[in-house]
């Protein structure tokens, strides 16, 4: 057996060996990677730029431990900002494994608005998280008539009549608009219900595996924002001045990308390289 | 009647609903609410059936004493740990262990299980992704340029690549997702008519 | 240091360790770390479902401060949705599986209703509408087609892509060479999500590294003890290592590796 025929046979695990063994060396250098800004990205900064003080947001944070890495940079970097620009955030989660991250998020938001901002956001009055419920379809349709149906209480059993910042808040016609940041197909009852039957404003946060199918849906005016995968998040923590895990893991991303083509190429070398010597790999 | 009714009942809810979006009377509104809440809490139900489902199976894996009948114990005392931990007694959704466990063992399960993916994906492309034909070469070509679209280090030749590639996007992978997404829409609407007007059958099951 | 957290984030670095060694062969450690994530998994969505999902949205309705078995002192038609919820649960059963029909065709009838006009409308009307509508206006706008080039590039992509889905008509002739067109965008397509996926995929691994290299951080620049737990763990995956090669070493030539 030649070279190339060996090598389209290669094991395996040297490939992963070469992958672990790049994201591990790439990630103790350090280094800077520049990013650039897409359009699509900045139209959800800007909105939450243009939103006037006391105004609400709802946050929805559909996504489990399976998309944390992409996810998480975003809505801390969205939290943040909508925070520091004192707009109240209705949070939900409508993924089954989601709502201990997107508490666990709010807390520490709110820990590092205190300590690094002296700024005290108080549950109840600035942010309130309503939880989880099955089924997203039925879920946004009835927060869509009004957000007691599916959620008579919050996350943590309190009745929202008796939340101070949900008093006179009844639906999405309250709301300015919903940032979704999901790596389900929750995204597409948010945009056929939510934006379709009730015409709330929609931007949404996905993971790299699906930012390219929404593209439609972004030209249509159906969604007025798009950040996808971990670039989406490194752009938006670059615009937020706020360097954080996405910002830091594009530099390996980078050459983990370099390190892919290297081995599409040698693949493909190898395949037509075998095929002429009429041997293995046809 | 162990079919009509529910024929019955498809038939009824499915064109109330689908009505109700075109009609904004108050009286439309209180039932649309009305089904709403219902529905969820029966939903509920459905989803506990997932977890039944799962406690048998492991119990009969170890009645049975099939291949490796012993992780499904761990399996199940990973289940009725975590009730136990999340039961009132010990402080419910906010109580220590449940708390904990959920941070510490189900995310770096969870999140570790999805990141192995990453290397079945350069295993495929070093494998399976050839130019061998006028279409895959096309596939190849695109999916290498989104892939170096935000690589700083090609110089002036990676704005080239990075406009080439938000073209791309915003193009003909638009048009192709879109043509997609109208195949699906037209797709769902006739699966969803077939199930109202009960040509399809399949989710009552046998007698 | 804080030990508690140091000591549960070390039970995180060894199952996500655990885990990983399945990219080498499957072995009990990955077994154990599956079926573990499996069971907390379901346990963790059992207390999720009844503290958010069924002790709101039922059990406060039913009883609001009165005793248990006063459930006309709440809001007891909720007790109709409990019945019919509960009636799911013969699903299971071999001769009463029919009583589940009902709740079942309640909560389809439901959801497909709603997605009739809904999908209908958002699916296709608009994008449909934003396709054709695009071409249109650069047309009205007198400007000439090639400033609207990419409207246009999309509107016979679209057109070209559904008729590639359409089965009904052989792709043969003309049909067949616009089919072609179409399988031609859908490959840019795909590529495009080929391209964005491998950078989704990668970050998950990139974000389980960067978990671990946290870990050493904390070991580390903690006291004595916690450098001592990180070295120990370090110790036995060399140690495991070792054990591997050795085994692989001195394995018979006719036993296959998996």
């Amino acid at each position: 057996m030649d070279f190339f025929s060996k090598l389209i046979g290669l094991d395996r695990r040297w490939v992963f060996l070469v992958l672990g063994a790049v994201v591990v060396i790439v990630l103790l250098l350090e280094f800077p990677t520049p990013i650039r800004i897409n359009p699509e990205v900045k139209s959800v900064y800007d909105f939450v730029e243009g939103l006037e003080p006391g105004s609400y947001v709802h946050l929805a944070l559909d996504y489990d431990p399976g998309t944390l890495a992409e996810m998480h940079p975003m809505t801390y970097a969205i939290m943040e900002q909508l925070l520091a620009r004192k707009i109240k955030i209705i949070m939900t989660s409508l993924s089954p494994n989601g709502p201990g991250m997107a508490e666990e998020a709010m807390l520490n938001i709110m820990d590092s608005a205190r300590i690094l901002h002296g700024r005290e956001v108080v549950y109840g009055q600035d942010i309130v998280f309503l939880g989880y419920k099955p089924y997203p379809g039925i879920v946004i349709l009835s927060m869509g008539q009004n957000y007691r149906i599916s959620f008579p209480n919050d996350y943590y059993n309190t009745p929202v009549d008796s939340i101070p910042m949900m008093q006179g808040v009844i639906n999405f016609d309250n709301v300015e608009g919903v940032i979704l940041i999901t790596g389900t197909s929750g995204v597409d009852f948010w945009i056929a219900y939510a934006n379709g039957r009730y015409n709330v404003r929609l931007a949404v946060g996905l993971t790299g595996v699906m930012a390219a199918d929404y593209y439609p849906y972004l030209k249509s005016g159906q969604i007025f924002g798009l950040m996808g995968g971990m670039l989406g998040a490194a752009e938006y923590e670059k615009l937020v001045n706020k360097l954080g895990p996405a910002s830091e893991a594009m530099r390996v991303q980078v050459w983990t990308h370099v390190a892919i083509i290297v081995f599409i190429l040698i693949g493909n070398i190898s395949y037509f390289v075998s095929r002429r010597k009429g041997g293995l790999g046809k | 009647m162990k079919r009509e009714i529910p024929l019955m009942i498809v038939f009824v809810t499915g064109i109330f609903m689908a009505v109700q979006f075109f009609v904004p009377h108050s009286t439309s509104e209180f039932v649309y609410e009305f089904v709403m809440d219902w529905t969820i809490i029966i939903g509920i139900f459905a989803l506990a059936l997932g977890i039944w489902s799962f406690v048998r199976v492991a119990t009969n894996k170890i009645k049975r004493k099939t291949a490796n009948w012993q992780f499904s114990i761990v399996a199940l005392i990973g289940l009725f740990g975590m009730i136990i931990f999340g039961s009132g007694f010990l402080g419910g959704l906010e109580s220590y262990m449940f708390r904990h466990f959920f941070n510490f063992v189900i995310i770096p399960l969870h999140a570790t299980m999805f990141s192995l993916l990453a290397f079945f994906i350069a295993s495929a492309a070093f494998r399976a992704f050839r130019a061998h034909s006028a279409l895959a070469t096309v596939l190849l070509l695109s999916a290498l340029i989104l892939m170096l679209r935000f690589n700083p280090y090609l110089g002036p030749v990676g704005e080239y690549i990075g406009d080439a590639a938000s073209w791309i996007l915003n193009v003909p992978n638009l048009a192709a997702k879109r043509a997609i997404i109208i195949g699906i829409g037209l797709g769902m609407v006739a699966t969803a008519l077939k199930v109202i007007l009960g040509i399809e059958r399949t989710y009552m099951g046998s007698d | 240091m804080n030990w508690d957290t140091f000591l549960w984030t070390t039970l995180g670095v060894g199952l996500t360790l655990s885990t990983f060694s399945f990219l080498y062969r499957d072995n009990p450690f990955y077994r154990f770390s599956e079926s573990l994530y499996v069971g907390v998994s379901a346990g963790y969505f059992s207390m999720i479902l009844w503290y958010n999902g069924l002790v709101p949205t039922l059990i406060d309705r039913l009883w609001v401060g009165q005793p248990w078995w006063q459930i006309w002192g709440g809001k007891w038609w909720y007790v109709i949705p409990g019945i019919l919820g509960l009636m799911m649960w013969f699903r299971f059963s071999k001769k009463k599986s029919w009583i589940s029909r009902y709740p079942i065709a309640f909560y389809l009838g439901i959801a497909t209703g709603a997605a009739i006009p809904l999908e209908m409308q958002n699916r296709v009307n608009r994008q449909m509408y934003d396709t054709i509508r695009s071409v249109f206006e650069t047309i009205n706008s007198g400007q000439s087609v090639f400033s609207g080039i990419n409207d246009l590039i999309i509107f016979v992509g679209v057109l070209c892509g559904l008729f590639y889905f359409f089965f009904s008509l052989a792709h043969k002739g003309p049909i067949g060479g616009v089919a072609k067109v179409g399988i031609y965008f859908l490959m840019v397509g795909f590529g495009a999500s080929f391209g964005y996926t491998v950078m989704g995929r990668i970050s998950l691994f990139i974000q389980r590294v960067q978990y671990v290299r946290d870990w050493f951080d904390m070991g580390f620049g903690g006291s004595g003890g916690a450098a001592a737990i990180v070295w120990i763990i370090i110790l036995l995956m060399v140690l495991l290592v070792l054990l591997e090669i050795i085994r692989q070493v001195t394995k018979k030539p006719t036993q296959q590796t998996t």
